[in-house]
């Protein structure tokens, strides 16, 4: 049958089987509009207030569900307000198709109306991106993107469609099946590397377990947990991979990095064996690279080669999908225990994490009526029993939640860790609401952040989607603020943000309901009245102005030089 | 070091841009560039020359496979391969002036001359990069006034051209067991 792009564009969706789509119309897309209404019972379309909300709508929705999320914005203004969305999805390796409008092929260099480069613009920061020249290629091109998005390491793509290519007719055909002569992930370790990664592990006395993004992509969750209870190794995750191994677990050890615990990264540190899955030992992580893990042989198990090798030498290098190979490693290590090889003693090491975990715990404390944003965070586990979606913005709020929340599953926890972009809280934790409406989703958002994203409010109110916002207000750019008054002797240069709405009558004006806590008391007590109340709530926490995330690495230093307090 | 890498890559919209955008946002540098089709429809090849410590180049070969419609990555530079670059230069020759000399120096290094007027040649050299920077370095003082310069190709001996080449050409035959030494 003949239809028009637009609607190819729709039957093409359908057969991926995409239920939601965030976007945002404008002139190029039109014609894709023209039929997104008409098929409204078929694919449901959230209007955002902002493209670089869709965007990370679409990432929100993608990470609490591991399907690959959609954006569709219009030309020029609408393709460059998505470019930082993009940007964060690149960098946490989150699928995310975008559709963006173009000008018509023969106005294209022209400097027309509303034009961009966009295929240009977003070419270091897609894993592939396509312009779409013939209405022929429509289909086939919708195919592969999904496709490139979502296998080996995922990430978004990005399609341009020239305004005719979604006017002109053609038969709709979708291709069943997909197979590119330059593009296949290697998803099995090779067993050699398996076999030595294995005798490194049952040999070592002091080896961590180090679980990243990769392994929340890959669904290696059980995985991950077998392997360390098996082998009984302590267990860290980075910050993007919080949950995937579970907190209450007597094997883990937390987050590790800048912000990690002190038991953690002196975990590293002393470490003879750290094996890496699906992490790429980034800067925040690391700390200054050749004081990193000096005694540690490593193991890296990782779908992208390029990881592999980037930042720190690497003894044992397995590629492959990190699911995959842990499930070989788990067969290798039975074959092994069977032929007589026996796990190395490790209760002295395990005595010694103890001994560090005790010496300098994460502290809560109470400052009489002052709310501490600790605290706030502390109640939100106990009230929503560690089981909520949490989204955060980033800041002191981000990394206090990451310290202290205690996830216990993957894709429960939902941030913006590589590109560490602002605003990405509220509107990630409004397409994970839409994504799972049957759980509770709360954004735990700064006052900064809030700020550069309270248009989705709008969205959020349109389509009554049940997102508890929870703004830990200090009246201050947190992090910058912290990082002023540890590194640039308290000079505040313009941190100070207390001149600000008043978010509960900003909420209100939204028509969301909106609740206020400025002293310790009052911190319950607005919890479980937003928890308890259906549909959207927002929570303004006035918190002490000046607190700290502890420990901090500073900027360039080792990890064992962490500033505790 | 520096090193040689070939790629094969679809021939599509936008790939010169991806792998030069590359090599620019990762703060890598091209030293030279050749594109060109190959005997399939639809697949390119493109030669560059690169440089950097091991690491650097083992990421850049990483990073330029994770392309996704590059299709083949070979670093040549560590296999028996033979690489060419050509050269065109305009050179100062004035009747009654230094032509014969300028001749000779295109009989020593067997280039041609592809164009005579009454006051310069242009002169074509094909060789290795070294050979052809000894070809500048001895016009120079004749008077260049332009120069022109491919980039590198560059292409692995296999077993059956091997013969060939050795009967041919000395000079390949001691580049070729020095590689094979190596």
């Amino acid at each position: 049958m003949k239809m028009r792009g637009a609607r190819i564009l729709i039957e093409a969706l359908r057969c991926e089987g995409v239920e939601h789509i965030f976007g945002y119309p404008g002139g190029a897309v039109l014609h894709v509009y023209d039929e997104l209404n008409q098929h409204s019972d078929r694919i449901k379309h959230y209007l955002v207030r902002h493209e670089q909300g869709a965007l990370f709508a679409a990432a929100g929705y993608a990470q609490a569900t591991g399907k690959t999320g959609v954006a569709l914005v219009t030309s020029g203004p609408g393709g460059t307000n998505a470019v930082t969305g993009i940007a964060n999805a690149f960098m946490d390796s989150i699928p995310i198709v975008v559709f963006t409008g173009q000008v018509p092929t023969h106005l294209i260099g022209n400097d027309a109306f509303q034009e961009a480069d966009l295929t240009g613009i977003t070419r270091s920061c897609t894993k592939h991106n396509y312009l779409v020249k013939h209405v022929e290629d429509l289909a086939p091109t919708i195919k592969e993107a999904f496709h490139i998005a979502g296998t080996g390491r995922p990430g978004p793509v990005l399609v341009d469609m020239p305004k005719d290519m979604t006017a002109q007719e053609t038969t709709f055909s979708y291709p069943e099946t997909i197979s590119m002569r330059s593009y296949k992930p290697t998803l099995h370790g090779h067993p050699g590397q398996i076999r030595r990664a294995v005798e490194a592990m049952i040999k070592a006395k002091r080896p961590v377990l180090y679980v990243g993004g990769g392994a929340v992509a890959a669904g290696a969750h059980q995985e991950v947990r077998l392997l360390a209870e098996k082998l009984r190794l302590p267990t860290t995750c980075t910050l993007m991979a919080l949950g995937t191994f579970p907190s209450s677990h007597p094997l883990s050890l937390g987050m590790l990095g800048m912000h990690g615990g002190y038991w953690t990264n002196m975990a590293i540190d002393t470490s003879d064996l750290i094996i890496s899955v699906g992490a790429r030992f980034d800067d925040r992580v690391t700390g200054k690279l050749d004081q990193f893990a000096q005694q540690a042989k490593i193991i890296h198990i990782d779908i992208d080669p390029s990881c592999i090798g980037k930042n720190v030498k690497t003894e044992i290098p397995v590629v492959g999908d990190a699911r995959t190979v842990l499930k070989q490693m788990l067969a290798d290590i039975e074959r092994q225990l069977e032929s007589g090889a026996r796990v190395t003693d490790r209760q002295p090491w395990f005595d010694q994490i103890d001994q560090w975990r005790k010496d300098h715990p994460f502290f809560v404390n109470d400052d009489g009526d002052v709310i501490k944003p600790q605290k706030v965070i502390h109640e939100l586990k106990r009230l929503t029993n560690s089981q909520a979606i949490v989204s955060a913005d980033v800041g002191q709020h981000q990394m206090w939640t990451a310290q202290l929340y205690g996830f216990e599953r993957p894709r429960q926890w939902l941030n913006s860790g590589g590109l560490g972009a602002m605003g990405y809280g509220v509107p990630a934790a409004m397409g994970a609401a839409v994504a799972r409406p049957n759980e509770t989703v709360v954004a735990v958002v700064g006052d900064g952040g809030f700020q550069m994203s309270f248009q989705e409010l709008a969205t959020i109110v349109e389509h009554n989607i049940p997102v508890k916002i929870l703004i830990i207000n200090n009246g201050y750019l947190g992090m910058v603020r912290q990082w002023q008054e540890q590194f640039y002797a308290r000079n505040y240069s313009y941190s100070d943000i207390n001149v600000a709405p008043d978010f509960v009558k900003l909420a209100e004006a939204f028509g969301m309901r909106a609740l206020r806590a400025t002293k310790s008391s009052e911190v319950t007590g607005v919890l479980e009245s937003a928890l308890n109340t259906p549909g959207p709530v927002l929570m303004d926490i006035q918190v002490a102005r000046e607190e700290n995330v502890f420990p901090i690495v500073p900027a360039g230093a080792a990890l064992k030089e962490m500033i505790l307090s | 070091m520096r090193h040689t890498i070939s790629l094969l890559v679809e021939d599509e919209y936008g790939m010169l841009p991806r792998v030069a955008g590359l090599f620019s946002a990762r703060g890598y540098s091209i030293d030279t560039l050749c594109v060109g089709p190959t005997l399939e429809d639809g697949i390119s090849r493109m030669t560059m020359t690169t440089h950097g410590n091991d690491q650097v180049i083992e990421q850049i070969i990483k990073q330029l496979r994770k392309l996704v419609k590059v299709i083949k990555v070979t670093d040549l530079t560590e296999r028996a391969h033979v690489e060419r670059e050509m050269v065109m230069v305009a050179v100062t020759a004035e009747v009654g002036g230094h032509r014969q000399e300028v001749l000779n120096i295109v009989n020593i290094f067997r280039a041609k001359v592809v164009d005579v007027s009454n006051d310069s040649f242009i002169l074509e050299l094909t060789g290795n990069a070294e050979k052809l920077q000894a070809f500048i370095d001895v016009l120079k003082p004749m008077g260049i006034k332009e120069m022109v310069r491919t980039g590198t190709v560059a292409m692995t001996r296999v077993a059956a051209t091997r013969v060939h080449q050795l009967k041919g050409n000395e000079e390949t035959f001691s580049q070729l067991t020095l590689n094979e030494k190596v």
